[in-house]
């Protein structure tokens, strides 16, 4: 896993090619072989990362937000990371959070993740259908939605539950949505998860892959196209990088300078497929650079790493200057879903070896190092938000749960396909009697 | 009133809307400053500017996608597909985003998109410049799919297709863009100009056609033929030359049906032909063979009867073997008769 090939601190000779990559085209006989990707692990291996080029934190210069993208290159291609291994926040990408904003930060990762191990634990009590987790990825949405303003709209995929969380959406109606009950604001027609919050703009989540990246960039451009200054902020993915409506959001980001931030989630898995079928052997943010469009790399576990890239590339779309493209390197610490069984394809300890380490885990550390944070508070905060979420649970279930109901009446079904029912509509709803 | 043809009543169509509402644009290939291949956004860049009359990147997916964007921030973009051959890179944004945004997200989202497209054959177009895929369209549900087969219609429908809060595939039949068509082998006694026909006449200004009713272009008590496009005149010169007396309905609008239209009709005559462009199988002549049937069982006289394009990708050189031509048209309304 050669991600790195430059050195992150430099924004000099950012167009120099390191020749190491690009050597050993000499003929050894036979020229032309199919190359299969190999996994980071795989199970009965020992997982192991020591060959990611991790670069320390703080060396990463920060540019001004109208910087052109190949002149700070090198941002594509190394890593972005404000908090060292103590804890310390260091270098020019140090947003300068205070205490107040670091705790507010770090109390909705700890809902998000309270949040998710409850669910899944319900999934595994038959309560629910379908769940997905965030683990490990829960600095990503929490820091980006922090870093965003209300008006500016999210086009999430169905793993950044965190955003839910920053804009106040009620865990009680994230269950009644996950539970298809009476309260479900989707009405019952909608997986688990596949949230959508027109009041706080959060997008109706697709189970299509990628088709959000490229909606987002026109609503970016429909709201440059009014002069407004909102922008719009989308994600996806490593493994759905690879679908077209990626390339698609990537170019008419770039030719319209679209007020868009463009987020690829690298958490390095797609269900059992690794990123490198892909990355294409080099990083997710590279690919931004062919579109002109600055690409910034960063540490997807270091929250004050995410939050400060994420405002950086809002004042640039903000200011005018266009669109972000940003690579989020993180790790899916748990199974794709509760239909998923990761032991089946890569090795046990794999999360445990990944070196970026737990985005509250470090969070925490930081605070704690600043004198702002203590273990009590942390593990009192933790029993409370836990305590919270199960009251939350035992209410939500009292608006009906799949299995039991009860749901929506039946005949809503019938509702929204059109604005209003056309009559084939009315009359098969007749025709089931509801 | 003034004369147009097709593409001057689209053209006035987009004009006339972008009038009134700053939040109508149109965007696709070569819309803008060229004023698109087939002319119907000519002058529009230089009436509205370069951002209301948009020129895109040639990538269907990526201009369906964007339009939906927009949609959902409160504009409504009038999209073309240069060739509805072309549509098929978009489809998966129109069948899994733009049909269902309303429904999925429990009528909190939508995104009233129009994509125009021309479509048909009779052009020497070949494979990918002829194709009628109405009937993948009319088989999503959340979509509105509509034909025009005349100019006064078109810019009516149009109208109401980017006034709808519903996403409309409006289907252009780019045979009949300057002129009706009655068939290549075809010598009828009828206008081949758009401004020697009475629906070349439309009016400059606004004006709106229901979309989901039909139009009964000519009554008549012995068969009914139900068909929409371009096969509404090819299907005109054939009942003049038959001497049948034909009731010959133009669906204009194929989702929603207009089912009280058709079903009147059929069950006045007994008898019916559907005609289309499109292939055969499962095309939308199917659904209209199923629907009349179960509506009009009691009072057919014959088995219903379906003229169309052959299965087959629609081929170059034999343009007038594949395109169903009058003489197709008359065997089935004259089989249809002596059925009983």
């Amino acid at each position: 896993m050669a991600l790195s090939r430059k050195p992150a601190g430099h924004f000099a000779g950012d167009v120099n090619v390191d020749a190491e990559g690009l050597v050993g085209t000499q003929s050894k006989g036979p020229v032309s072989k199919l190359h299969v990707p190999e996994a980071s692990s795989r199970p009965g291996q020992t997982a192991d990362f020591s060959n990611l080029d991790i670069p320390p934190a703080g060396i990463t210069p920060k540019p001004e937000i109208d910087a052109n993208a190949l002149d700070i290159q090198s941002l594509a291609y190394g890593l972005v990371r404000v908090l060292d291994d103590d804890g310390k926040a260091l270098g020019d990408w140090d947003p300068q959070l205070n205490a107040d904003q670091l705790r507010q930060g770090l109390r909705h990762m700890m809902h998000v993740r309270a949040y998710d191990d409850r669910m899944f634990r319900m999934q595994r009590q038959g309560k629910l259908s379908f769940y997905m987790k965030c683990t490990g990825e829960e600095a990503i949405a929490v820091a980006q939605g922090m870093a965003l303003e209300h008006g500016d709209m999210l086009f999430p995929t169905y793993r950044q539950q965190g955003l839910l969380f920053v804009r106040g959406r009620p865990v009680l109606d994230m269950m009644c949505q996950c539970l298809s009950n009476s309260k479900d604001n989707l009405k019952g027609r909608q997986l688990p998860v596949l949230y959508g919050w027109k009041d706080d703009n959060f997008f109706s989540i697709s189970g299509n892959l990628a088709t959000q990246f490229s909606q987002a960039v026109g609503w970016g451009m429909a709201s440059a196209y009014k002069g407004e200054d909102h922008l719009a902020s989308a994600w996806v993915g490593d493994g759905s990088t690879a679908e077209a409506d990626v390339y698609h959001a990537l170019l008419f980001a770039s030719t319209y300078r679209a007020p868009v931030i463009l987020n690829v989630v690298n958490n390095q898995w797609a269900i059992s497929t690794p990123q490198s079928f892909a990355s294409a052997g080099t990083t997710f943010a590279a690919r931004g650079l062919g579109f002109n469009l600055p690409s910034i790399r960063v540490d997807g576990n270091d929250f004050l790493a995410v939050y400060a890239a994420t405002k950086w590339a809002a004042d640039r779309a903000r200011a005018g200057h266009g669109a972000t493209f940003i690579e989020l390197f993180t790790y899916r610490s748990e199974g794709h879903s509760t239909s998923d069984n990761p032991d089946g394809y890569r090795a046990k300890n794999e999360a445990q070896a990944w070196p970026l380490g737990d985005p509250i885990e470090r969070l925490k550390q930081h605070l704690i190092q600043m004198g702002e944070w203590s273990d009590e508070q942390h593990d009192a905060l933790t029993e409370e938000l836990k305590q919270s979420i199960l009251q939350t649970w035992k209410e939500a279930v009292t608006y009906g749960t799949l299995e039991e109901g009860p749901h929506w009446p039946v005949s809503t079904m019938f509702e929204d396909v059109y604005k209003e029912m056309p009559a084939h509509l009315r009359k098969q709803r007749q025709k089931m009697g509801v | 009133m003034a004369k147009m043809t097709m593409i001057q009543a689209i053209n006035s169509a987009l004009d006339c809307t972008m009038e009134r509402d700053s939040n109508v644009m149109v965007m696709g290939e070569d819309v803008g400053y060229f004023g698109g291949v087939f002319r119907c956004t000519e002058g529009l860049y230089q009436k509205y500017g370069a951002h209301r009359a948009l020129d895109t990147p040639i990538a269907e997916g990526g201009i369906i996608a964007a339009a939906i964007g927009m949609g959902v921030n409160g504009l409504r973009p009038v999209v073309e597909i240069q060739f509805a051959d072309y549509i098929y890179p978009g489809f998966d944004q129109i069948v899994s985003e733009l049909a269902r945004l309303r429904h999925r997200s429990g009528g909190e989202f939508f995104s009233p998109v129009t994509v125009r497209a021309p479509c048909g054959g009779g052009i020497r177009g070949g494979q990918t410049h002829s194709q009628s895929p109405e009937g993948i369209f009319t088989h999503v549900c959340g979509l509105k799919t509509v034909m025009p087969s005349n100019p006064y219609d078109a810019k009516g429908l149009l109208i109401s297709a980017i006034e709808d809060d519903d996403p409309v595939i409006f289907f252009e039949p780019k045979r009949i863009y300057n002129g009706p068509f009655y068939g290549h082998d075809v010598q009828a006694n009828v206008a081949t100009t758009w401004s020697a026909h009475p629906a070349g006449e439309v009016p400059e200004g606004h004006y709106k056609i229901p979309l989901g009713k039909a139009a009964t272009v000519r009554e008549g008590s012995d068969i009914t033929i139900l068909t929409y496009g371009t096969m509404v005149h090819v299907a005109e010169a054939a009942i003049n030359i038959s001497g049948i007396d034909a009731e010959l309905i133009d669906l204009r609008t194929l989702l929603p049906l207009d089912l009280e239209t058709i079903t009147a009709s059929v069950q006045k005559t007994g008898r019916c032909v559907i005609i289309h462009e499109a292939t055969r199988t499962s095309g939308f002549g199917a659904e209209l063979v199923a629907e009349v049937q179960e509506e009009c069982f009691w009072h057919l006289k014959a088995p219903i009867e379906r003229v169309t394009g052959w299965d087959t990708p629609y081929p170059h050189a034999y343009e007038w073997e594949y395109f169903p031509e009058h003489d197709r048209i008359i065997e089935a309304m004259q089989r249809t008769l002596e059925a009983d």
